[in-house]
């Protein structure tokens, strides 16, 4: 696990309820597109994947591109099935990896 | 005939006024020049749908529609969709028409999602649509698009030299 990143998730949710998750990866994602004043090109580096999995079971994916903006920010719904983890993992060029979890308790 | 001078007056009028905007023309033209070309984005999207028909409806694309920074431009996109096992969305593709790739994000999700939302933050090179495009369930696909105006375009600019790796 490396990598800076931040999970919003709700502590706590009533069964069944759709909650908001939002996350954040601290990242350049350089678009492969830019060169240097002298000309050289400056390699692509990107987080590629995105994965939301609750529970062991995966409920998002996300694909990403070079047009997603610096510090990939994500936004998105899950509903409350039980209480247990939800997990976050990104990876992307040049051996990107990076991951995070979060606990909810659903009553 | 008397030369009715209202009359007169308008024609020539006219005529200075067409030749003035003829020489601004060019001006103009070079203006558009400039701008970044397309992409494939017709071919990126048959891609995805496989050239299955594209309906209009149903996806709402919600980016604002005056860019200040192409850098950083917040985007969401909802589908009208009950979101159940039996009808519920798979995927939602969004794509540009003139950043360096037609691509921009793909976002899978399913029934557990409860809600047909996503939003992230994407970069704009160019004034130019954007268009997202939502796979249900039963195949078929919706799709809505936007014009935006981007007056600071992202992605075309060089890094100093100290910064390159």
């Amino acid at each position: 696990m490396s990598g800076n990143v931040r999970v919003d998730v709700p502590k706590t949710a009533r069964k069944g309820e759709v909650i908001e998750i939002k996350t954040l990866a601290a990242h350049g994602m350089e678009t492969g597109f830019r060169r240097t004043y002298l000309g050289a090109p400056i390699p692509r580096d990107i987080i590629t994947t995105f994965t939301c999995a609750y529970n062991g079971v995966e409920v998002f994916r996300a694909e990403l591109h070079p047009s997603i903006s610096a510090n990939p920010f994500l936004h998105f719904t899950t509903v409350a099935t039980e209480s247990g983890t939800l997990e976050f993992r990104w990876t992307g060029d040049q051996g990107h990896s990076a991951s995070a979890s979060a606990q909810i308790t659903v009553t | 005939m008397d030369a009715p001078s209202r009359r007169r007056f308008l024609a020539v009028s006219g005529s200075a006024a067409a030749t003035a905007l003829m020489a601004a023309a060019p001006r103009l033209v070079r203006a558009q020049m400039i701008r970044t070309p397309l992409n494939n984005m017709p071919e990126a999207i048959k891609r995805i749908t496989g050239g299955a028909p594209v309906t209009r409806g149903r996806v709402t694309l919600d980016i604002p529609p005056l860019v200040e920074n192409g850098f950083l431009v917040p985007m969401s996109v909802s589908v009208d969709s009950p979101m159940t096992s039996a009808d519920h969305v798979k995927a939602i593709h969004v794509f540009t028409e003139r950043n360096p790739l037609p691509e921009t994000v793909s976002f899978h999700l399913g029934p557990r999602a409860g809600r047909a939302f996503v939003a992230t933050r994407v970069r704009m090179a160019d004034t130019q649509n954007v268009t997202a495009i939502a796979h249900l369930s039963d195949g078929s696909f919706w799709s809505d698009s936007v014009h935006l105006i981007v007056t600071l375009a992202a992605c075309l600019e060089e890094l100093p030299v100290s910064a390159s790796p």
